[in-house]
């Protein structure tokens, strides 16, 4: 398959008074046509900073993209002048936000706001656009879309809403969804039904889709692929199956060990990441996850680990990850 | 009749009429009902002033001067034999024009600019900011004279006159409304959607800032009443023989304040009734378009 988004050593960096601080430090990773990729960390290692990179919409004051390229069909969007970008923007990258329930404009009706980019984007005229966007509600599920046309958001639930962000970045037909944490401001039954409808429709329509999340479940179940992201790096990367079944990378097996299972007995105890996320202002040049890593070992202060493809297509930066191996065997 | 579907319960909600609608209005905002009568009222005299005035507002009669409040001159006449209920009919024409033309280009300026500032923020905002702090350091009627004294006298310029200081004092409270808004994720996906700025500014800041926007421009009628009537009071606004509220409280008020008290009193009522009457109807729709409020 093509290769239709590739990020490489991609640097984010924001300027505030307490010091620079690296959000996004050096991650390289692509995206194929038509391929779900999850982007998984905790609150704060850069995982929506790097979608925004993407679509260069972080702020600018304090923030910036101080390196690397983003080359979407073989193009580097940071050559691209700001009228170019607004028409990959919606158009060939679209973004589903975490909040249902502030991205909708509420003096909008819904109707206007999906029309809107229809007109924008594909030069629909009124009743072409007003066609297809009865169209696309239908195909994300809201029943009655006619009369949805002339409601505004406040009339929507929580899990509406979403279906109707996500009928408006399906709605110029880009090649790619960035979805930032779309379910995390659902209750769990919704959440189910907008990721499958979110997978079914991606698949359908061949769509690529960067999931960000920190729900490991979501991984597991619709990810092709999975990114792990620590203090702004890549740490793990791998096939949904490689990370979930076999992680290499302590971090990894750390989150892993701190969601409950299904499969375990019930009493089991969690077993959460100790410690704090480090401060992005005061890194150094050893690995970012050693105050809180029970494997590390001296030459984690004095080096940091660089990815290592350890088999095809399974990537780690640690330097123990033999070590974790065996330590899990043995387990 | 029995609601089952909420297409029927969101029929009954629209099917309100206006008249049930001002109704409502008018039962929870006495105050601003009466205030928003006075404004029609103006707006009516203003409208058909060629029907409603008795006379020629402009026509000197020296056989009826300083005629008292009579049947044949209901308010009086004045010092040149005009009668004060025409020249009040007429005066409104010209209080309401410049009262609604400079509050609506001042605000509408103030309403670009100040969602602007903030929708760009960092620097632009900062120095947007800072020379809207130099305007907003002259107080109103200061800054209105230095305006008529670079460009003259007549009406233009005093709308221009008006204008000018409205527009900061309109931007700075858009802009804290707008700042907010910026906030709000819907405005990045906006962004994400691939919008131009001018686009997003317009078609999704603009229209949330409206309640605010709403307020400040009722209040910035009655304030350019008041604004108008003092320049031309002081000579620097309209000039004779247009009818201008202030302009006869200015020919009355000295000379005859004791012997022909209704030449200046007339007018002093159209004022203080015009500008009550318009911050009356502003405080009404504050409290009408504020969710806070409206539980209450």
């Amino acid at each position: 398959m093509a290769k239709l988004l590739e990020v490489e050593d991609l640097q984010t960096q924001f300027f505030t008074s307490a010091g620079v601080v690296k959000a996004v430090d050096g991650i390289t990773y692509d995206v194929e046509e038509g391929e779900t990729v999850a982007v998984v960390g905790e609150s704060g290692c850069g995982k929506s900073v790097s979608a925004l990179s993407i679509l260069r919409l972080i702020p600018d004051p304090p923030g910036r993209v101080v390196g690397g390229h983003i080359k979407f069909m073989g193009q580097d969007l940071a050559t691209l002048s700001d009228e170019d970008m607004r028409t990959v923007r919606g158009r060939q990258i679209a973004m589903v936000f975490q909040e249902p329930m502030t991205s909708l404009n509420p003096v909008l009706t819904i109707g206007l706001q999906i029309t809107e980019t229809l007109q924008q984007h594909l030069n629909l005229n009124k009743e072409e656009a007003n066609a297809r966007a009865v169209e696309l509600l239908g195909k994300v599920g809201i029943s009655d879309p006619d009369r949805r046309l002339k409601q505004y958001p406040h009339h929507l639930s929580g899990g509406m809403r979403q279906r109707v962000m996500i009928a408006l970045a399906l709605s110029c037909n880009p090649k790619l969804i960035i979805a930032d944490e779309p379910t995390t401001a659902l209750d769990v039954t919704i959440q189910a039904q907008i990721l499958e409808l979110m997978k079914d429709l991606t698949r359908e329509l061949d769509v690529a889709l960067i999931v960000i999340t920190h729900n490991l479940g979501v991984v597991a179940r619709y990810a092709d692929r999975v990114n792990v992201m620590y203090a702004g790096r890549i740490i793990e990367s791998g096939t949904a199956e490689d990370v979930y079944h076999y992680p290499r990378h302590p971090y990894t097996l750390a989150l892993l060990r701190s969601v409950p299972r299904m499969d375990q007995p019930r009493k089991a105890k969690l077993d959460p990441v100790q410690g704090q996320p480090p401060d992005l202002t005061k890194l150094d040049k050893g690995c970012a996850f050693r105050p809180r890593c029970n494997f590390a070992i001296d030459k984690c202060t004095s080096n940091g680990p660089v990815l290592e493809t350890i088999e095809k297509g399974h990537t780690v930066a640690c330097w123990q990850h033999e070590k974790l191996l065996n330590a899990l065997e043995t387990a | 009749m029995a609601v089952t579907t909420e297409a029927e319960l969101e029929e009954l909600a629209t099917k309100a009429s206006w008249y049930d609608k001002l109704k409502v209005f008018m039962r929870q905002q006495p105050l601003g009902a009466i205030g928003g009568g006075i404004v029609l009222l103006m707006v009516l005299m203003a409208l058909f002033a060629d029907f409603l005035a008795p006379y020629d507002p402009e026509l000197n009669a020296f056989e009826f001067m300083l005629v008292a409040p009579s049947w044949e001159f209901i308010l009086g006449t004045d010092q040149f034999g005009r009668d004060l209920l025409s020249r009040i009919v007429y005066g409104a024409r010209t209080a309401l024009f410049v009262g609604f033309t400079s509050a609506f280009i001042g605000s509408f300026i103030g309403l670009v600019l100040g969602v602007g500032s903030a929708y760009f923020g960092g620097k632009i905002d900062l120095i947007f900011q800072r020379v809207m702090d130099i305007f907003m350091a002259f107080p109103l009627i200061i800054m209105a004279l230095a305006v008529v004294a670079i460009f003259g006298t007549g009406i233009q310029n005093v709308i221009i006159a008006i204008t000018i200081p409205f527009i900061p004092r309109c931007a700075r409270v858009v802009r804290s409304t707008a700042l907010s808004i910026r906030e709000i994720p819907y405005i990045d996906a906006a962004r994400a959607l691939g919008y131009s700025h001018i686009r997003i500014i317009l078609r999704h800041m603009v229209p949330n800032v409206m309640a605010p926007f709403l307020i400040m421009i009722t209040a910035f009628v009655g304030q350019a009443i008041l604004l108008e009537a003092s320049l031309s009071y002081l000579g620097l606004g309209v000039q004779e023989p247009t009818p201008a509220w202030g302009l006869m409280l200015q020919g009355g008020a000295e000379e005859y304040a004791e012997s022909a008290p209704w030449v200046a009193v007339w007018p002093g009522v159209a004022i203080s009734l015009a500008v009550f009457g318009f911050n009356l109807f502003g405080d009404a729709i504050r409290d009408v378009l504020d969710p806070r409020l409206r539980s209450q």
